[in-house]
């Protein structure tokens, strides 16, 4: 869907974007991350064909980027960084005009698909009153809208959830989730990992312009082959699990293990009560700070521990801790990359991994 | 896209104030004369003010003079400087572009619209101040004269296309600038050739403020600095020093329309002025595209 080949664009003396090669495919949630200033809106301007490469190609729905953008950008929708509209007229003229002032725009179908735009944003309510009175999350749904209006193959967002609510993120996530089982491919930049994590399939991540990681989520979230165990009797279970522990902390285990549910088994059957039993996954933002420089610490402090903890005893299950399934609870930190970290609570300092929890209903 | 523009412009307040502004000042200048009954001795003050308590019908033209140097230029600018670098810092002219809509059809959708504008506003004092003119400032005494034999009044009715055949003798004694008289159809013709000739005049204003819109992201910026290049012209035109580049000045021949007024009219001035305006805004326009085109949106 979007492939751009050693992507390169200079501002004066400055390399905002360096030698990118993204590769994103059809049906993925692609999920750019990167902190502010590492390049993002740039590159996502460059799809669009509003700023120009220094050198390097991209190719968009298989077409030349911008040569041929014409002829793609019907068939996709973009959010540039804040919505923008005419503030002096309504939502719904907002949406008539841009829809108008694009090629080939059919005005038979215009009312009917500005109006299930609306209504898939949440703003079929919508009354007559002028954008400039609009809230900001108001301001955000119309933008999405206006992405929909053209029932676009592609989505190009960059930071879509900037100025929601959460229960704006949530709405806008399940919508997201929604247009992507029927077809339709997102792309979406974000400084937010939270988000990123709770919604798409691929991330590439920026640093100081240059692509420093791309890959599927669910790979780069592989089960490390530890366990994270919390019982009623960690003695016992310590010595039960003899040399496979590596760290402990009151009742929390961390073991070496391939197969909980054996690991689970095995304390079962030594009579060891076990609350909670689950694979650890590095977390996403373990892997962006693994990745992007030492200066970029806009992410959140490193260190980001919960485990999870269950009523019902001898839970074997690492189900809890799939990326999407919106609980916060997640993994213990790669004890490699930072041995000291597993012991530092969820202190909820780290701006960025607030959100999640927040969008909780 | 050009339906677009027309539709934005249509719904601004902003536009209507303006031509609402430009269209009151020669309502007040007509209301200041009818009350005092004095106007400026011939050769002083604006064009065609020292005769229109004597001929009413002639007031359109005083009204063109008015707001010639400064209201109409102003409303150009600040519609034709907001046009690209508007959109840019609201934020909608990337949301266009990606629509898509071409930048070169973009450009020429708001040339349209500003063209529309300056018409529009020229049409609209023109308009007013015939109505004024006649209304307030009552019919010339020739008219009147003249109506008497056909013994039809109805030669004052206001509104160009309203007026009877009869009233053409009735108008006949309307004077030119040369002494020589016009007829009420001759009249129309040259207000129509002097409201083209305003209009074309104020297209390269226009150009200029276009051209800046693209290169800035104010609005108000490009707007004054059109209007900056204006004054300058204006200074250079009267300055004896500077008659090397006076043939050249976008202002040099702005008041070349009054001689649709002459009998015959004096085409000279009238064709280099149309002449240097289709520079200004072939050149102007030329520099616009090429910048707007290759340029970086950022915004």
């Amino acid at each position: 869907m979007i492939t751009t080949q050693e992507l390169t664009k200079r501002f004066g003396r400055v390399e905002a974007v360096r030698q990118v090669s993204l590769d994103v495919r059809e049906g993925d949630r692609y999920g750019l991350l990167g902190p502010n200033g590492s390049g993002k809106t740039t590159l996502v301007r460059m799809l669009l064909g509003l700023v120009y490469a220094t050198s390097g190609s991209i190719t968009v729905l298989g077409e030349p980027i911008p040569r041929r953008a014409s002829r793609v950008l019907p068939d996709i929708g973009s959010l540039i960084e804040q919505p923008a509209a005419y503030p002096h007229l309504s939502g719904r003229a907002n949406l008539r005009l841009l829809d108008a002032a694009g090629p080939h725009s059919t005005r038979r179908t215009r009312r009917r698909r500005v109006n299930e735009a609306l209504e898939e944003v949440g703003l079929a309510g919508i009354d007559t009153r002028p954008v400039r009175a609009y809230s900001l999350g108001m301001r955000q749904r119309l933008g999405l809208a206006a992405a929909l209006v053209r029932r676009p193959r592609l989505l190009i967002l960059d930071e879509p959830t900037n100025g929601l609510d959460p229960r704006g993120i949530r709405d806008m996530r399940d919508l997201l989730l929604r247009l992507n089982a029927d077809g339709v491919t997102i792309f979406l930049s974000s400084h937010l990992l939270p988000e990123v994590s709770a919604l798409c399939t691929r991330v590439g991540v920026l640093d100081a312009g240059r692509l420093v990681l791309q890959d599927q989520l669910a790979d780069l979230q592989k089960p490390t082959g530890r366990v994270l165990v919390s019982c009623d009797e960690p003695e016992r279970a310590v010595s039960i699990l003899d040399g496979l522990v590596e760290r402990r902390d009151g009742a929390d285990l961390v073991v070496r293990s391939a197969d909980p549910a054996e690991l689970n088994a095995r304390l079962v059957a030594a009579d060891v009560r076990v609350r909670a039993l689950a694979q650890e996954r590095r977390a996403l933002e373990e892997i962006v700070l693994a990745v992007t420089g030492a200066g970029s610490d806009q992410f959140g402090v490193p260190g980001h521990e919960a485990v999870v903890s269950s009523p019902a005893p001898a839970v074997a299950t690492d189900s809890a801790l799939a990326p999407d399934s919106g609980s916060d609870s997640a993994a213990v930190p790669d004890l490699a990359s930072a041995p000291d970290s597993g012991s530092v609570p969820d202190s909820g300092s780290a701006l960025d991994s607030d959100s999640d929890s927040e969008a909780a209903p | 896209m050009i339906a677009v523009e027309l539709f934005k412009l249509v719904r601004r307040l902003r536009t209507w104030m303006s031509i609402a502004t430009i269209c009151a000042l020669p309502l007040v200048v007509a209301i200041f004369i009818a009350v005092t009954h004095l106007e400026p001795p011939p050769g002083q003050g604006s064009a065609f003010l020292s005769a229109v308590l004597n001929e009413g019908q002639l007031y359109p033209a005083a009204a063109l003079a008015l707001v010639l140097p400064v209201f109409l230029p102003v409303a150009v600018a600040v519609i034709a400087g907001d046009s690209i670098a508007g959109e840019a810092s609201a934020g909608t002219l990337r949301y266009l572009l990606a629509r898509p809509v071409g930048r070169t059809r973009l450009l020429i959708a708001k040339l349209v619209s500003i063209t529309a504008f300056t018409t529009l506003s020229v049409v609209a004092v023109t308009v007013t101040s015939y109505a004024t003119g006649v209304l307030i400032l009552g019919p010339s005494r020739a008219a009147a004269v003249g109506t008497a034999p056909g013994g039809i009044s109805s030669s004052i009715a206001p509104g160009v296309g309203g007026a009877p055949t009869a009233g053409l003798q009735a108008g006949a004694a309307i004077t030119s600038l040369s002494g020589a008289p016009l007829t009420f159809i001759e009249l129309i013709e040259r207000v129509l050739g002097a409201m083209a000739f305003i209009s074309v005049s104020m297209l390269g204003v226009a150009a200029i403020a276009l051209f800046l819109s693209t290169i800035m992201d104010s609005a108000l910026g490009a707007a004054l600095g059109a209007l900056a290049a204006l004054i300058a012209s204006e200074v250079l035109v009267t300055l004896n020093a500077a008659s090397a580049v006076q043939p050249y000045l976008p202002t040099r021949y702005w008041l070349a329309w009054i001689d649709f007024f002459r009998q015959p009219i004096f085409w000279r001035d009238i064709q280099r002025g149309f002449a240097i305006q289709a520079v200004y805004v072939v050149v102007f326009l030329a520099a616009a595209w090429a910048n707007f085109a290759t340029k970086d949106v950022t915004t």
